[in-house]
């Protein structure tokens, strides 16, 4: 089977909608299937990846860290607008770090988050064969 | 639906239509030996197992899901020695997938991702 190129776009916040959590689940079952996956967050979906939630409010399971496991199942391209960081008053810092460790540098442990511009993420999502938007 | 038996009485503890616990936070060594011993064929958990069911229940803990199959066995590879990081292993001791029989004793659901 050949590799396809496939990209998840969150664009919702966390909790409220059932959306997040579909996507996550989505992107970890098809990480079973050794294809180029890549995620981006926008708009209120940058929230997704906040430091800090906490559900005990709500009454909802808090989910956030199963985005730290991402890097064991080997998914490592995780896109985030700048402009939706901007709107929101935040930047990289109030993101979870999340990272992977690379297999072919001794297990070295990298960066996933790459924060892009408006224009990047357009130009990133053209190169997809597969984009799922959530 | 059922209740899980311990030593043949009720233990009131509900399981799943699969086995599996349905209050995770339930869960207690005695409960993982309980379901186990009432497996079909019935396991005795030895020190190997309980490696497994404790990494299991550590990665749950900080990551909130089940690992892949896939995924516990690079991570016991990499916590435990790359002899042990392989499915071979892992199905020697849980013969009806490390996913699935593992996670079952150690009251986790069933895996994401487990077909």
């Amino acid at each position: 089977m050949a590799i396809k190129k496939f990209m998840y776009v969150n664009r919702k916040a966390p909790y409220g909608t059932v959306y997040a959590l579909e996507s996550l689940e989505v992107v970890l079952i098809a990480a079973a299937f050794d294809q180029d996956v890549s995620l981006a967050f926008l708009d209120d979906g940058v929230y997704q990846i906040a430091k800090g939630q906490d559900t005990t409010g709500i009454g909802q399971k808090n989910f956030s860290a199963t985005y730290r496991a991402l890097g064991d199942y080997d998914i490592n391209k995780i896109f985030v607008e700048q402009e939706s960081l901007d709107a929101r008053g935040m930047t990289a810092d109030d993101l979870m770090p999340l990272v992977y460790e690379d297999e072919d540098d001794d297990w070295a442990e990298k960066p996933s988050i790459s924060i892009v511009s408006r224009t990047e993420m357009a130009a990133i999502m053209a190169k997809q064969d597969v984009t799922f938007s959530f | 639906m059922a209740n899980l038996l311990i030593d043949g009485n009720d233990s009131g503890i509900e399981l799943d239509e699969e086995g599996y616990l349905v209050d995770l936070s339930s869960w207690t060594p005695e409960i993982a030996n309980a379901l186990a011993e009432t497996d079909e064929p019935p396991v005795d958990l030895s020190e190997q197992h309980w490696a497994i069911i404790t990494f299991l229940r550590e990665y749950y803990e900080e990551y909130q899901i089940a690992p892949a199959v896939r995924v516990l066995t690079k991570a016991v590879g990499k916590k435990m020695g790359r002899k042990y990081g392989n499915s071979k292993y892992l199905y020697s001791l849980f013969p009806y997938g490390p996913g699935k029989q593992a996670c079952k004793y150690a009251g986790l659901p069933k895996p994401t991702g487990c077909v």
